[in-house]
């Protein structure tokens, strides 16, 4: 597979996963918002911001200028539409490496975003449909995964594809709980059956259904929120598709079918990528509370860079005269 | 008009109302209210049709177009970078017998064009005998003096070929243009069938339609046959598509080819040249390259050889070439074949090589270059239609009788200026053909595109893109300039009841499932 092709998917996938999560937190938030007091307000966008890795502004945050900045502007690289236009351009590029079925969809789903923007339907107030908006950018997301996942041959290309989108959802999980701790000051030493105090407990479950995980939570758990078992979940659950632990499985595997695929003979990316699955398999999440559980998440984050970085040398742009001399 | 009127005028009304049609040859009418044999079926069809269902469906095939992104880039226009080809319902007929006669002659003329290019980059006896004027050769702009002494694989330049046909009032077909260097279109005809079959199945009732979809295995087989002779793999070569980029105009076409053909889409910043070997960056490491169809002009292939500004090249290309490791289809300066000026040479050039008569026509035209033709051409501008040699896709050109004062003037001098640059033809009427124009059938000029594969065997694909000129009275055809297209039906007989089907082109089509080749005219030229 040419390597431009394999870093347009990656990119294609990473961007697409960005623009679900985005919208889905987003989404979240707004509902939120809508059973708190105003004064909560402005800190409420601020961790938003953060959790999305949005530098904030200075100053007070007015929420309609902010959300559009989430959602509609262009020159926030990674607003929702600027991540499903940038998805799309790269899917465009390599259109001949995906079915067509996996083009029509993005190619919808790009042309109803653009189509609701303000500036398209400037006589409707974006906020009152704001919640049928961010749900069509997350089924769209979703059907296209599905279509991805019925249509394409699962090759190299498909691996690619799951690598962006694994490496991208372990990134964003672990920034969003990072953010969350903060907020909710975790101590180190909470008990495992601890129930949250009622004053978090929106908190708790926002966390949960930003992580599509509520019901999956429940499940296991019940609907009683215990902090320490919810981190658990979200961190170490090798089932859950939105566990940190679940994506870095799928990075695992893609990059040793891709090493076997390709023959490369250089490791990095499959040795970063196993050691960090490692890591999470044999954690406790008492451990990782007594260790600092911002730390554990920011580790986490630092690994992900170091495995897009080593794919990116390995298999994107490597140095053409070494391999052709060996 | 009300919409219940849609389906009589095609019927019943006289379907020339206009006085600018008047002249042209009409595809679907012989007389008033009488349809072609050909064509009767067809009229019944529509004849049966709601005119509602006629809106519906075209309004399914466009949105067929968006959402599957057939579209195309028009250049210097700043909002509109992609848009979507105008694609038009109702088909464009040929029946059996008249395209057996376009069959043999583009393969006649591809032939011949072949044996030409070899010559000119090899001995020049068609310049050595007088035939065509050397001066003509030598001062063509695409004309590569890198290619001298160069052999190609079994000596075709011209693999893949468009040429474009008109049909003159008198019902005959002519050439109006070779294009030899980069044709494009042929995704549009695949699509425009395609969709036509899905948004509209009543239509191809009655009718034995040839199907056309084999076109990129055809394309692939044809690009196999060339392999370099430096091949390790002589029998199973790696082809690629060698693609500008997402932002050129047909961009949308080498997606689709390279995915039909089950090759690679590359840019030329994923080719690089290592000892004169081609290859491309894999994931996998380099590998090996050995047939380039390639969908970049020559100027822009090296930069170390031709444009020294171009991005989208590959610098070495020109000299792996040379050494006879890689195969580029087209052949580089292919272009001197269908410089508009050599054009009127063509038809001796047929004579020349292959002591024949040429079977089709080409269109009358006037050289600028000399003193006698011009004067007549400036005398008579307004009737003209001017055109500079190397351009193609309907830039720079002066259609007379739509012309201002302004723009003749502004030819006049450029034509004083550079002769040999600009060409002239008498304006021609393009035949004309129904067409669904805002829910209503009105006429429209067209021309006809085939596309000729050259390799191990000739191909042509039963079938072809129809351009349609929508603007009222246009007779520019071009998608850059406004142009749209229709599906081109191809029957396997003379008429749309599937009678006097003569077995004589069933042999010739010989589409047997297997092979998936098209029709097979007759062996490659030279080989």
């Amino acid at each position: 597979m040419l390597s431009r092709v394999a870093d347009s998917l990656y990119w294609m996938s990473r961007y697409l996963e960005r623009a679900e999560h985005t919208a889905r937190l987003l989404d979240v938030e707004l509902q939120l918002w809508l059973d708190q007091s105003p004064e909560a307000g402005a800190g409420r966008w601020r961790f938003l911001l953060e959790a999305l890795r949005t530098p904030a502004a200075q100053g007070p945050i007015d929420p309609t200028v902010l959300v559009d900045s989430l959602v509609f502007s262009r020159r926030n690289s990674s607003s929702i539409v600027s991540c499903i236009a940038t998805a799309r351009e790269n899917l465009r590029h390599v259109r001949e490496q995906c079915s067509s079925e996996m083009w029509e969809q993005l190619n919808r789903l790009y042309l109803d975003v653009m189509d609701s923007r303000p500036e398209a339907r400037p006589e409707q107030s974006w906020m009152l449909k704001s919640h049928g908006f961010l749900r069509s950018v997350q089924e769209g997301a979703h059907l296209f995964q599905g279509i991805t996942d019925g249509t394409m041959s699962h090759g190299e290309g498909w691996q690619h594809i799951q690598l962006g989108r694994y490496v991208e959802r372990a990134d964003t999980l672990a920034c969003l709980m990072e953010t969350h701790f903060k907020r909710t000051n975790m101590s180190a030493d909470l008990a495992v059956d601890q129930v949250v105090e009622s004053s978090e407990y929106l908190e708790w479950v926002g966390l949960l259904r930003a992580c599509v995980a509520f019901e999956a939570y429940c499940k296991a758990h019940t609907a009683a929120i215990r902090p320490l078992r919810v981190a658990d979940f979200l961190v170490l659950n090798p089932e859950f598709p939105h566990s940190i632990r679940f994506a870095v499985d799928r990075i695992n595997a893609a990059l040793h079918i891709v090493g076997d695929l390709t023959e490369r003979k250089a490791k990095t990316p499959t040795r970063i990528a196993g050691r960090l699955r490692a890591q999470l398999s044999f954690s406790s999440i008492e451990e990782i509370m007594q260790g600092g559980a911002r730390a554990y998440l920011e580790n986490i984050r630092s690994e992900c860079a170091q495995i897009h970085a080593a794919i990116h040398q390995v298999y994107f742009d490597y140095a053409i005269e070494g391999e052709l001399a060996s | 008009m009300s919409a219940s009127a849609v389906p009589s005028r095609v019927g019943t009304l006289p379907p020339l109302p206009d006085e600018q049609y008047g002249k042209a040859y009409d595809e679907m009418f012989s007389a008033h209210d009488v349809a072609r044999p050909h064509y009767q079926a067809l009229q019944r069809t529509l004849l049966r049709l709601d005119p509602e269902d006629l809106r519906r469906s075209q309004q399914a095939a466009d949105l067929t177009f968006l959402q599957e992104g057939i579209t195309f880039t028009v250049y210097g226009s700043k909002e509109g970078t992609e848009r979507i080809f105008p694609n038009d319902l109702i088909p464009r007929i040929i029946p059996a017998h008249e395209w057996a006669q376009i069959e043999r002659g583009l393969t006649q003329r591809l032939t011949a064009l072949n044996l030409f290019l070899r010559d000119i980059y090899h001995e020049g006896r068609i310049l050595t005998e007088g035939v065509v004027p050397r001066e003509l050769i030598y001062s063509c702009k695409h004309f590569r003096r890198e290619m001298r002494g160069l052999n190609v694989p079994r000596d075709i330049y011209v693999s893949i070929c468009g040429t474009d046909l008109v049909r003159l009032p008198d019902g005959a077909f002519a050439v109006l243009e070779d294009n030899l260097r980069v044709p494009s279109g042929v995704s549009y005809m695949l699509a425009n069938r395609k969709v036509l079959k899905r948004v509209f199945p009543s239509m191809f009732q009655d009718y034995g339609v040839w199907p056309i979809d084999h076109y990129p295995q055809a394309l692939l087989a044809t690009l196999r046959s060339l392999a370099p002779e430096n091949s390790p793999y002589p029998q199973d070569p790696t082809t690629v598509l060698l693609t500008p980029g997402v932002s050129n105009s047909a961009y949308f076409e080498h997606t689709f080819l390279a995915q039909q053909m089950g090759v690679e889409l590359v840019e030329g910043r994923d080719l690089l040249v290592h000892d004169n070997v081609v290859y491309m960056r894999t994931t996998a490491g380099p590998r090996r390259v050995d047939v380039i169809y390639r969908r970049v002009d020559d100027d822009f292939l090296d930069p170390l050889c031709f444009r020294r500004d171009s991005i989208l090249g590959v610098p070495g290309l020109f000299n792996a070439y040379r050494a006879g490791n890689v195969t580029l289809a087209n052949a580089i300066g292919t272009g001197v074949a269908d410089d508009k000026a050599v054009y009127a040479y063509v038809p001796e050039i047929i004579r020349f090589y292959l002591k024949e008569d040429p079977i089709l026509q080409n269109v009358q035209t006037f050289l600028m270059s000399d003193d006698k033709q011009r004067d007549h051409v400036l005398a008579n501008l307004p009737q003209m239609v001017v055109k500079a040699v190397g351009e193609s896709g309907g830039y720079g050109m002066l259609i007379g009788p739509h012309s201002s004062q302004q723009q003749r003037d502004d030819f006049r001098a450029r034509i004083l200026a550079e002769p040999r640059n600009y060409i002239a033809q008498p304006t021609l009427a393009l035949s004309c053909a129904p067409c669904l124009i805002d829910g209503e059938v009105e006429s429209r000029h067209i021309d006809l595109r085939p596309y000729i594969l050259m390799g191990e065997k000739v191909t042509l694909v039963p079938g072809g893109l129809t351009r349609v000129a929508l603007r009222k009275g246009s007779l520019v055809v071009n998608s850059s300039q406004g142009g749209g297209s229709k599906d081109t039906w191809v029957l396997r007989a003379d008429d749309g009841d599937g009678r006097a089907l003569k077995p004589a082109d069933v042999a010739v089509k010989g589409l047997n499932g297997k092979s998936g080749a098209g029709s097979v005219a007759t062996s490659g030229a030279g080989s």
